[in-house]
């Protein structure tokens, strides 16, 4: 039985030839743009560790860090939203760290932990944030939850580590680079500090 | 995206080597340059890799200076404890620019290497833009204004320089320090971007090849009478419609030294001396910030769409040197 995702993909490919208008398939300009003879750069060894695992993969370098999730590895929680670092669906972490991965390549993060949403539960048992989001019902269509909840995660510590407190401005100050288009902001905060207030 | 080969220089001295090549960009977080690459804006052949070549550190100088490798990603500058301490204008700054997920990525040279975010320059469905095809000419020109600049634009560009991190290196008078093939060299935060004139497709005097490796910050005793205020749209993750640098050094109430750095306005952080010695040596009062402000303002161009501009800086220039000078 196909995943929604490979149903997705093979009834996109379906339909796709049909329906794409012309002036969207054809880029007659972009030719003219590019300054160089662009000669392509072949694949090379990228070698990642993601959620624990090592994985040997063959990128071209200018596969970003998304996309190698995603296209090439088969993790598809981490969501591509606007792709161009302004709506924080593909946020990861990487050493702990919060980051955008559409705007990276995957080749710079050799020797790196990363870790997506797919990597936070222990098992069958949700991390606290994950259970928080069920509880205060903090989505309504899901698309951002991944990257709110990598965000989220990181978020903890920093506001730790900097000793400020988790009022809503400032969990909501520093949430900023996650946008939902559902709206679901208030519960979004409401399960953030469900968390950090009962870690303590 | 289109195809590009990548290389990791292990030093500066590689990375300048790797640079010699046709085509080759340095990319250090690429929140940036990989944005712009996605656009069909930058059109690299290859990206050499800095963020392994050892700029990474921040370190005391005598006096009481700080020098901040070019590799520093900015979340780890602003969260430094010595960065807090004696420049927490530039914490402030920096802060108050992007989200935390580009802070943790984006590094101190990459900041000040940002280009315009002119909606006219980084979509490509405008064909007129003087700095992305030189000659092309400035769709700016009968469009959107509100995030344009109102003061050293030139007929052939009204863009202005997004950084608020660069705002608050202006005032504190910072110090930029340059790798080439030719040697190193030294560059004042305001000499450092352009204006944009005939030519602005070039930002900032960087030459081709070189490389940032630091930046350098001179001893500051205006820590406790500092602030930066930035207005824009939205409350975060937002560029400025204006910003504000103030820094004061003050004997009880009496202004010994002041600095005002504007940001938004201009295609470079907009500092004027002239406006900056009304306040000093006198006490801080309302009238007198009113002068500066008026003063730093003076030759304003606005746009038809950014007449508010104008007004709305002097009034955030009141306002910040009001909160720098009653301290922390």
């Amino acid at each position: 039985m196909p995943d929604r995702r490979s149903f997705l993909q093979s009834a996109l490919a379906a339909v796709g030839a049909a329906q794409v208008p012309a002036a969207l398939a054809a880029k007659p300009q972009q030719a003219a743009t590019v300054p160089h003879a662009v000669q392509a750069a072949p694949a090379q060894p990228v070698h990642l560790n993601i959620n624990g695992r090592d994985y040997s993969l063959s990128l071209e370098p200018r596969v970003t860090l998304l996309d190698a999730l995603r296209e090439h590895i088969g993790l598809a929680g981490t969501k591509k939203g606007c792709d161009r670092g302004q709506c924080g669906a593909c946020t990861v972490l990487v050493d702990g760290r919060r980051i955008n991965s559409c705007l990276t390549l995957a080749v710079m993060h050799e020797g790196q932990r990363i870790t997506t949403i797919e990597g936070l539960a222990q098992g069958e048992v949700l991390s606290p944030l994950q259970q928080a989001f069920l509880e205060h019902d903090a989505f309504q269509c899901g698309y951002c939850t991944p990257g709110q909840i990598c965000s989220a995660t990181a978020l903890l510590d920093e506001i730790r580590a900097d000793g400020a407190g988790f009022t809503d401005d400032e969990i909501r100050e520093r949430m900023s680079g996650n946008i939902c288009r559902c709206g679901a902001y208030p519960n979004i905060v409401a399960a953030i500090r469900a968390v950090a207030l009962r870690r303590g | 995206m289109q195809s590009i080969f990548y290389q990791k220089a292990n030093d500066v001295a590689d990375a300048l080597r790797l640079a010699q090549q046709d085509g080759a960009r340095f990319i250090g977080g690429g929140t940036n340059l990989l944005d712009l690459m996605k656009g069909d804006v930058e059109h690299p052949l290859r990206l050499v890799d800095i963020t392994h070549a050892g700029l990474d550190r921040i370190d005391e100088l005598p006096g009481g200076g700080l020098r901040i490798g070019a590799g520093v990603r900015n979340a780890d500058a602003a969260r430094h404890a010595m960065v807090r301490e004696r420049y927490p204008l530039l914490a402030q700054a920096m802060l108050a620019g992007a989200s935390a997920q580009l802070r943790n990525m984006a590094t101190m040279g990459g900041n000040l290497m940002q280009r315009t975010r002119c909606p006219y320059f980084t979509d490509t469905a405008f064909s007129h833009c003087n700095k992305r095809e030189p000659g092309s000419g400035c769709d700016a020109r009968q469009g959107y204004q509100r995030m344009h600049a109102i003061l050293g634009a030139s007929p052939a560009c009204v863009a202005v320089n997004p950084s608020d991190m660069s705002v608050a290196l202006a005032a504190l008078d910072a110090v930029i320090l340059l790798r080439g093939p030719r040697g190193d060299r030294e560059v004042a935060l305001g000499d450092f971007h352009r204006l944009p004139g005939d030519t602005p497709q070039h930002d900032t005097v960087v030459q081709p090849g070189e490389l940032i490796v630091a930046i350098d910050l001179p001893p500051s005793s205006m820590a406790h009478h500092s602030h930066y205020l930035k207005l824009r749209d939205r409350a975060s993750y937002a560029f400025a419609l204006v910003s504000v640098a103030a820094a004061l050094d003050m004997e009880g109430r009496t202004v010994r030294e002041a600095r005002i750095a504007l940001g938004g306005v201009a295609h470079k952080p907009w500092r004027q001396r002239e406006a900056e010695t009304l306040l000093q040596g006198r006490p801080l009062d309302e009238a007198q910030c009113r002068s500066a402000a008026k003063r730093l303002l003076e030759g304003a161009q606005p746009l038809d769409g950014n007449r508010f501009k104008v007004e709305l800086a002097q009034r955030a220039i009141v306002r910040a040197l009001q909160i720098a000078g009653e301290g922390v």
